[in-house]
C-alpha cells in the first residue's frame, strides 16, 4: 500500500492526507466473510447455555415459585432465582451520588423477591443446550403478589418532580430574563405541545455475554460500548475488585447507548458460571431487549417561542415531562440543546420527571437532541409560518453572535453556511410556502427543513502505541468499534502521525486490559480515543528521536536538527533521512513504547471559554398519499460542520444513519406501554417498527470544511449522533408543507394524518 | 420449545394419518409461522408430521381453464409463474407484498392460509387471550387495539387475519382441497375455510385434526382488471392495516360486475358482498365507488384504536376501485 | 381458572408462568431464604436431551451431527457447527440477520429446523468467498460501506445473493409496476423493496443499494 505517498492539500494538519480519506473499513473483509466474532460467537471449552425467564407483572413479588420440573428436565444443570442466586449487594437509591456512578454502580440480578418491572429476570436456567434451557425455563411456575403500579404519563404529570441534574450532568433548568413577560407581551407567538413515545434502541445483535471464571479471574466477552464502565459495574455488583475482571469485545453489533451499562445477561453469566464453575452464555431475546436492555422515554413537551414583527425571537421556552423509572432516575437532557441554539433575551428550559413502574431509560442515540430536537424544530417551523418567513430566514434571523446562556464565544459554528448551502443543493426554492399545494397524481408532495446541534463531548483516554524491529506499529486502548469505524480512524491517525502505510498499522481495541478510553457513547469515542492515540505516537516519535539523536547505532547520529518528520516510512531529521523500520533495528532491537491521554473535556479550559457543538441542517421531501395517509420519504440531505472529518466515507455512513433513525422517529418508532399491565405491547421486531430498505430514500450528505482548534488536537468533533438531531424534524415539516396537517404526536402514523385530509376527487 | 418428536411425511394419506394418531401432533410445511410460535411456547405440538417435501409443489391448469396450486408451492413460487402473473395479477402483488423475500422463499400456500394472527397480546404468553387460552379474557379489547378488527369480530375475539395472499384468493373464489386421514377429499370455498371468533375464537378454521390442505385451486379469472392494495405502516415487510382486492370488469361506462375482498379488516379476508351488489350496474365513477365503501363498511364497528380502520378502508376501497376501472 | 369473563379474564394475580392452568405448587418445597453463595448444586438429573443423528450439506461439505430436534438450522450453525457467520437477530423471521442460501435460494435460517434441512444444499456467508477472492456482492459491500456494525452484514450478502438470482430469473416485486412482464431492470426502488427483509439498524441502506447496484452491474 502507497497511502502515504500521494499527499493532497498540505495544510498543517493534513500533511500526509491520510486522515479523511475515504479508505474501506479495516474491518470490513472480516465483516462481509462472516469472520468477525462478536459476544455469543465466542467458544470455549465446556460452555453452557443460559436462558432467562421474565416476570409476569410489572409490579409485586413472587410469592411461588416451582423450579422442581425445570430441574429435573433433560440437560439441565442449573435453575437460578432469588432463592439461591449468589449474594450480590441490594441495588441501592435511585439517584447516584455522582454521575459516573451511574455506569458503575452495582446491578444486581436475580437479588430479591421483588419485581420492579415487567420482564425483569425472575429465574435463569443453564443447560447443555440452548434448547434445553429454553424448555426448562418453560417449565417453571411462578406466582406473584401483584401491586398496583403506574404506567400511564399523561395521567400523572401533575407529580412530576424536578431531578437534581439531567443526564450527563447539565442543570436541571435554565432561567434568563423573564420569559413569562416577553411571551404575553409578543405580538407574534407559538405555545404548542408535542409528544414524543417511548422508543427501544434494537441494534442488530442482541445484548449477549460469555463468562468464564478462571481461579478467582473472572472473562466477560459480551457486547458492550465502554468497557471500563463495564467493568466496574460487574466488579461492584459480584463484589470483586475491578482488575479480577477482563471484559472483551472486539465487535459489538450496534449498541446505540443502550451496550453502555452491564444488563442481566452479563450479571447472570457471571454468577452462573461461578456457580457452575464452568462458561455460561446467556443472549437477551429481542422480546426481552425491550425491557432489559433500556428504551427512550415517553414524554410531553412543551414549547413556547414568542417574537417581535420582524421575526427576532423576544422568548424561548422549553418544558420537557418525561417518565422516568421509580427505582432508577434517568433524565435525558431534553430541553439542553435548546440554551445554545438560537438567541433570545428571555429564555426558559425545565426537565420534570414521572416516576413510572417500569425499567429505567437508557442513553439511545443523540440523548436530548433526539427528542427535543423533534418538538422544537417543528416548532421554529409553526413560527416561521405564523410570521410568514421562510424557516431558513427565520433561523438566520435569530443566530446568536455567542452562546446566549454561557456568554461564552462559539469554537466553531457553521450554522448558517450549513442552511444556506443545503438550500442550494436541495432546491429548497421550489418549495411552496403555502403547504397541501404541491400535487404529483394522487400524491402531496412537501419539503421541509430543520436544524442540527449536538454538543461536542470528549470524554479522558489513553493509547499505547508500539513500534517494532519490522517497523510495524500495533496500537492498543480499550476503545470500541459499534460500527463508528474506530478501527479505521484509528488506523488512519497512527499512519499519519507516523508517516507509515495503512498496512503497517494495528489497531486493537475491546479489550478492557488494553488503557482506559472513554468508550463509544455520547459521539466523543473518535475525538477521545483519537486525540489520545495522536498524543501517543507524538510521544511514540518523541522516543525515537531521543534515541535516533543519541544511539551509536543511528544513522541519524548528531543529526542536530529540530525539524523532524516522519513520512512515507523515513525518518528525516535536519538534511538527513533513514527508513523508519531500518533506523529502529538498528537502535532499538525490541522496538520502542509510548503512551498518550486526553482529559476529559469539562475539565479542560477550552472547554469552559468555549461554547463547542457540531452542526448541521437538515432537508427532507416527503409524498403522502391523499387516499390512505401513506407518508413516504423521496430524498433527503443534510449538510454537516463538524470539525475535521476523519475518514470521509464513515462519517458520511454515520450521518445517513443518523438521518434515517430521524426517519425512525418521525414515521414508525414508537413502543406502546399498557397502562394496565405495565408491559411494552408491541415488543418485537415486526411490530415495533425501525425503517427498512425500503423506507429509506436517496440521501446526500455534504461536510463543510472546518477545523475546530478548540474541540481538540486532532480538530474532529462528535458525528454519530449529530445525524439524528433535527433529521426527524425536517420529515415532520415536509409532511405538514405537504398537507397542511400538523401532527404533534409521534410518530406520525396515517392514522394520525387521515381525520384531516380531504378527500380529493377522483 | 418443548419437545417433540420429528418425522418426513411419506405421503399426503400417510401424512393426514400420521397427524391424526396423535391428538398433540401438527403438520409443519414451511415452519415460518408454526416455528415462531413454538419459540414461544403458544403452541407446543408434541410431534411435527413434516410435510414440506411432499409432492404437492406443482401449479397445473385445471380443465375448467384455472389453475390447481398444491399446498406445497412456496409464496414466491407462486408470485412467480408466469401464468398467476398474467391471469392472476392480483394474486401476485398480494404475495409480493407480503412479508419478506426470505420468507415468501419458505413460506407455503397452506401454511399462508393457517397462519394465525399478530395480535400482540396473542404473542404475549402473560397476557389474556381468549384464542391461546380458552376462557382467559381478551387483553386487546379495551387495549392496544390499532391492527384489530372492524368486521366481524366478537366479544371473545377482536384479531384478524393477517393473510395477504387469502385475501386475493377470496376475491378469486378459490376453493380449498383436503385430504383426510382415511385418504377422503372435500373441497371447501375460501370463504368458509376461517370461522368467525364469536364464543370460541380458538377454532380458527373448519379443518378437522389430520385433516390436510392438498391444493388451492383458482377458477378461471374472472373478467375485469385486478388490482390489490394494501395499507402499511412502512414501506415493506409490514403487516396490513387494510388491504383491498378488487377485479372490475366494465361495460362501456358501466360497471358490469365486481369482486372486491380486504384484508386487515377481520379474522379472514372479507369479501364485500354488499358494496359488489352495490357496483353491479353503476356508473363507473368516483359516486359508485364511495357508494361501494361505505356498504362495504357498513356493519363495521371500531375498538378505539383501530377506529381510524374505517375510514381507512372506505378510502383505500374507493381508490382501488378506480384504479382497476382506470384501464379496465 | 376460575372466572371465564371474556372481557377481563382471570385475575392476573393467578398467571403461572409455565402456562399451566392447571399447575398446583409444592408449598413446602420453598426454603425462606437465600443459600450462600457456592452451595448450589446442579440441578439432579442432568438427563441429555434426546438428539437425532442428520447429515447436513453445508459449503460444499457433509457435516453429521446429532442434534435436538428442536435445533434450528441457525442454531445447528452458530452453536453446533462453528459457523457463527449467519446472525442471530430476532429469532422469529423479523430482521433476516440469519439469511442463509438453500439450493441457491435465500431464506431466514432461524425459522426452519435444522433436520428439515437434510439433503439440501446449504450456502452460508462463509462458503461465499473463494479463498482469499470475495464473492463481487462481498467486495462491493466493503468498497461501497454498505454497513457499520456489521451485524446485518452476513444476512445483508446472503439476501444480495440470492435477490440477484430471483431478478435474473424475471421474479417481479412488490416495487414493479407491471408484475407480468417478462423481466425487470433492477431500479434502486426495485433492490429497496426487494432487500427489505434484511433490516439494519445502523442504516446502511443507501450503500447495501449502491453496493448491490455495483455487483449487479459487474462493476
Ligand atoms: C416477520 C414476518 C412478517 C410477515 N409478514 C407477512 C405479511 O405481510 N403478509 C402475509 O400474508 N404474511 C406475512 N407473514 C406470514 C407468512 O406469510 C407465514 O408465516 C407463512 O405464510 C406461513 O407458511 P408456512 O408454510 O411457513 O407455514 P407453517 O408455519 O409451516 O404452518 C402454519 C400452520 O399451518 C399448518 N399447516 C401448514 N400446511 C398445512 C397443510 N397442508 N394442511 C394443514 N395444515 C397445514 C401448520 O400445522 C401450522 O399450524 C409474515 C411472517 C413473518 C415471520
Ligand atoms: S384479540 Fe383475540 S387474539 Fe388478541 S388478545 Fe383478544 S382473544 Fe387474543
Ligand atoms: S434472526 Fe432470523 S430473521 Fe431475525
Ligand atoms: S451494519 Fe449494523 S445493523 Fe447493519
Amino acid at each position: 500500500m502507497t497511502e502515504t505517498k500521494t499527499s493532497g492539500n498540505r495544510s498543517r494538519e493534513t500533511r500526509i492526507g491520510v486522515i479523511g480519506r475515504p479508505i474501506d473499513r479495516i474491518d470490513g473483509p472480516l465483516k462481509v466473510r462472516g469472520d468477525a466474532t462478536y459476544a455469543y460467537e465466542t467458544t470455549l471449552e465446556g460452555t453452557a447455555f443460559g436462558y432467562i425467564l421474565g416476570a409476569a407483572v410489572a409490579k409485586g413479588r413472587i410469592a411461588e415459585i416451582d423450579t422442581g420440573e425445570a430441574e429435573r428436565a433433560p440437560a439441565v444443570l442449573l435453575v437460578m432465582t432469588h432463592r439461591n442466586a449468589p449474594a450480590q449487594p441490594d441495588f441501592g437509591p435511585a439517584v447516584t451520588p455522582t454521575v459516573p456512578e451511574v455506569f458503575t454502580r452495582a446491578r444486581p440480578a436475580l437479588n430479591s423477591e421483588r419485581v420492579r418491572y415487567y420482564d425483569e429476570p425472575v429465574a435463569l436456567v443453564v443447560a447443555e443446550t440452548f434448547e434445553a434451557a429454553r424448555a426448562a425455563a418453560g417449565l417453571i411456575k411462578v406466582r406473584y403478589d401483584e401491586e398496583p403500579g403506574l404506567y400511564d404519563l399523561p395521567a400523572h404529570v401533575a407529580d412530576a418532580y424536578a431531578p437534581k441534574r439531567t443526564n450527563a450532568g447539565f442543570e436541571t433548568d435554565s432561567v434568563i430574563g423573564d420569559f413569562e413577560s416577553a411571551f404575553a407581551a409578543a405580538p407574534v407567538k407559538v405555545d404548542a405541545t408535542y409528544r414524543t413515545p417511548f422508543e427501544h434502541h434494537n441494534p442488530m445483535e442482541p445484548h449477549a455475554t460469555l463468562a468464564a471464571w478462571s481461579g478467582n479471574e473472572l472473562t466477560i466477552h459480551t457486547s458492550a460500548q465502554t468497557l471500563a464502565n463495564f467493568r466496574a459495574g460487574v466488579a461492584s455488583t459480584l463484589r470483586i475488585p475491578p482488575e479480577r475482571v477482563r471484559i472483551v469485545s472486539p465487535f459489538i453489533g450496534g449498541g446505540f447507548g443502550s451496550k453502555l451499562i452491564a444488563h442481566a445477561d452479563t450479571i447472570l453469566a457471571a454468577l452462573a458460571a461461578q456457580v457452575l464453575q464452568r462458561p455460561v452464555k446467556i443472549a437477551l431475546t429481542r422480546q426481552q431487549m425491550f425491557a432489559n436492555a433500556g428504551h427512550r422515554a415517553e414524554m410531553i413537551q412543551q414549547v413556547r417561542l414568542s417574537t417581535d414583527t420582524d421575526g427576532r425571537l423576544t422568548g424561548i421556552a422549553h418544558d420537557v415531562w418525561s417518565a422516568t423509572s421509580s427505582f432508577e432516575e434517568y433524565c435525558e437532557q431534553t430541553a439542553v440543546f435548546a440554551r445554545s441554539l438560537y438567541a433570545a433575551p428571555n429564555r426558559v428550559t425545565r426537565h420534570r420527571l414521572i416516576p413510572l413502574d417500569i425499567n429505567r431509560g437508557e442513553w439511545m442515540r443523540s440523548p436530548g437532541e433526539a427528542p427535543g430536537m423533534l418538538a422544537f424544530e417543528c416548532a421554529m417551523d409553526e413560527l416561521a409560518e405564523r410570521l410568514g418567513l421562510d424557516p431558513i430566514e427565520l433561523r438566520i434571523r435569530n443566530e446568536p453572535v455567542q452562546d446566549p446562556e454561557r456568554g461564552v464565544p462559539f469554537s466553531t459554528r457553521n450554522l448558517v453556511a450549513c442552511m444556506e448551502e443545503g438550500a442550494r443543493r436541495f432546491g429548497w426554492e421550489r418549495r411552496n410556502p403555502t403547504p397541501g399545494r404541491a400535487r404529483e397524481g394522487r400524491k402531496l408532495i412537501g419539503y421541509g427543513m430543520a436544524a442540527a446541534i449536538r454538543p461536542n463531548y470528549i470524554g479522558a483516554a489513553t493509547a499505547r502505541v508500539a513500534i517494532d524491529r519490522d517497523g510495524r506499529v500495533t496500537a492498543r486502548l480499550d476503545m470500541t468499534d459499534i460500527g463508528t469505524g474506530s478501527y479505521t480512524i484509528l488506523t488512519q491517525i497512527a499512519a499519519e502521525s507516523l508517516g507509515l502505510p495503512i498496512s503497517s498499522i494495528k489497531v486493537e481495541l475491546g479489550d478492557s486490559r488494553f488503557p482506559r478510553t472513554a468508550g463509544s457513547g455520547g459521539s466523543w469515542g473518535a475525538a477521545s480515543a483519537g486525540s489520545a492515540l495522536h498524543n501517543a505516537c507524538n510521544a511514540l516519535k518523541q522516543r525515537i528521536l531521543e534515541a535516533a539523536a543519541s544511539s551509536e547505532a543511528s544513522p541519524l547520529r548528531g543529526a542536530g536538527a529540530t525539524d523532524a518528520s516522519f513520512a512515507d516510512g523515513e525518518v528525516r531529521l535536519g538534511q538527513r533521512s533513514t527508513s523508519l523500520a531500518d533506523l529502529i533495528r538498528r537502535i532499538a532491537p525490541d522496538g520502542f513504547e509510548a503512551e498518550g491521554s486526553v482529559a476529559a473535556g469539562a475539565a479542560t479550559q477550552s472547554y469552559k471559554a468555549y461554547s463547542q457543538h457540531s452542526y448541521g441542517a437538515h432537508f427532507a421531501e416527503v409524498a403522502v398519499d391523499c387516499d390512505t395517509g401513506e407518508i413516504r420519504m423521496r430524498r433527503m440531505l443534510a449538510v454537516m460542520g463538524a470539525g475535521r472529518i476523519l475518514n470521509a466515507k464513515t462519517a458520511r455512513s454515520q450521518i445517513i444513519g443518523g438521518m434515517t433513525w430521524g426517519i425512525g422517529a418521525a414515521l414508525m418508532e414508537q413502543t406502546v406501554l399498557d397502562p394496565r399491565y405495565g408491559h411494552f405491547v408491541n415488543h418485537d421486531l415486526a411490530e415495533y417498527h425501525v425503517p427498512t430498505n425500503g423506507d429509506v430514500p436517496e440521501m446526500e450528505v455534504v461536510f463543510l470544511e472546518e477545523h475546530d482548534d478548540k474541540a481538540n488536537p486532532l480538530g474532529a468533533k462528535g458525528l454519530g449522533e449529530l445525524g439524528v438531531c433535527g433529521a426527524g424534524a425536517a420529515v415532520a415539516n415536509a409532511i405538514y408543507n405537504a398537507t397542511g396537517v400538523r401532527v404533534r404526536e409521534f410518530p406520525i402514523t396515517l392514522d394520525k394524518l387521515l381525520p384531516a385530509l380531504p378527500v380529493i376527487a377522483i | 420449545m418443548q419437545s417433540f418428536t420429528y418425522e418426513r411425511a411419506a405421503s399426503a394419506e400417510q401424512a393426514a394419518a400420521a397427524v391424526a394418531a396423535q391428538p398433540d401432533a401438527k403438520f409443519i410445511s414451511g415452519g415460518t409461522n408454526l416455528l415462531d410460535l413454538m419459540k414461544l411456547e403458544i403452541e407446543r405440538p408434541a410431534h411435527l408430521v413434516d410435510i414440506s417435501r411432499l409432492p404437492l409443489d406443482r401449479i397445473e391448469e385445471t380443465a375448467a381453464g384455472g389453475l390447481r396450486v398444491g399446498a406445497q408451492v412456496r409464496n414466491s413460487d407462486l408470485a412467480a409463474d408466469p401464468r398467476v402473473r398474467s391471469r392472476y395479477p392480483m394474486l401476485t402483488q398480494a404475495l409480493l407484498a407480503g412479508a419478506s423475500g426470505q420468507i415468501r422463499n419458505k413460506a407455503s400456500t397452506s401454511g399462508n392460509l393457517l397462519q394465525r394472527t399478530r395480535c400482540p397480546y396473542f404473542y404475549d404468553r402473560n397476557m389474556p387471550c381468549n384464542k391461546r387460552e380458552q376462557g382467559s379474557g381478551c387483553a386487546a379489547l379495551q387495549g392496544f387495539n390499532r391492527t384489530h378488527a372492524v368486521l366481524g369480530a366478537s366479544e371473545a375475539c377482536i384479531a384478524v387475519h393477517p393473510s395477504d395472499m387469502a385475501v386475493a384468493m377470496a376475491g378469486l373464489d378459490a376453493r380449498i382441497e383436503t385430504i383426510s386421514p382415511g385418504g377422503e377429499t372435500r373441497t371447501i370455498p375460501i370463504g368458509d375455510l376461517h370461522r368467525l371468533p364469536e364464543a370460541t375464537p380458538h377454532v380458527e378454521t373448519v379443518l378437522g385434526h389430520g385433516e390436510m390442505i392438498a391444493a388451492v385451486t383458482l377458477p378461471p379469472p374472472p373478467p375485469g382488471r385486478q388490482v390489490y392494495r394494501k395499507v402499511r405502516d412502512r414501506a415493506s415487510y409490514a403487516f396490513a392495516l387494510v388491504s383491498v382486492a378488487a377485479i372490475v370488469e366494465k361495460s362501456g361506462d358501466r360497471i358490469r360486475s365486481a369482486r372486491i375482498a380486504m384484508g386487515g379488516v377481520a379474522a379472514r379476508p372479507w369479501r364485500a358482498t354488499e358494496a359488489e351488489r352495490t357496483l353491479a350496474g353503476a356508473v363507473a365513477s368516483d359516486g359508485a365507488f364511495t357508494d361501494a365503501a361505505e356498504a362495504a363498511l357498513a356493519g363495521a364497528v371500531g375498538h378505539g384504536g383501530n377506529d381510524f380502520k374505517i375510514p381507512l378502508a372506505k378510502r383505500t376501497m374507493r381508490h382501488t376501485l378506480a384504479a382497476a376501472v382506470e384501464s379496465a | 381458572m376460575a372466572e371465564t369473563d371474556y372481557r377481563n379474564g382471570p385475575t392476573r394475580r393467578a398467571v403461572l408462568e409455565g402456562g399451566v392452568a392447571t399447575g398446583v405448587l409444592l408449598a413446602t418445597s420453598i426454603p425462606a431464604y437465600a443459600e450462600p453463595a457456592g452451595a448450589v448444586s446442579a440441578a439432579a438429573s442432568a438427563a441429555p436431551a434426546p438428539t437425532m443423528p442428520m447429515t447436513l450439506r453445508i459449503n460444499a461439505k457433509d457435516l453429521s451431527v446429532e442434534l435436538d430436534p428442536r435445533t434450528t438450522l441457525l442454531d445447528a450453525l452458530r452453536n453446533h457447527l462453528g459457523l457463527t457467520g449467519s446472525k442471530k437477530g430476532c429469532d422469529h423471521g423479523q430482521c433476516g440477520a440469519c439469511t442463509v442460501l438453500v439450493d441457491g435460494r435465500r431464506i431466514n435460517s432461524c425459522l426452519t429446523l435444522a433436520a428439515m434441512h437434510e439433503g439440501d444444499e446449504i450456502t452460508t456467508v462463509e462458503g461465499l468467498a473463494v479463498g482469499d477472492r470475495l464473492h463481487p456482492v462481498q467486495a462491493a459491500f466493503v468498497a461501497r460501506d454498505g454497513f457499520q456494525c456489521g451485524y446485518c452484514t452476513p444476512g445483508q450478502i446472503c439476501s444480495a445473493v440470492g435477490m440477484l438470482g430471483e431478478a435474473r430469473a424475471g421474479w417481479p416485486s412488490h416495487a414493479s409496476a407491471d408484475v407480468a412482464a417478462a423481466s425487470v431492470a433492477l431500479t434502486d426502488a426495485e433492490i429497496r423493496e426487494r432487500m427489505s427483509g434484511n433490516i439494519c439498524r445502523c442504516a446502511a441502506y443507501p450503500n447495501i443499494v449502491a453496493a448491490i447496484r455495483d455487483a449487479a452491474e459487474g462493476a
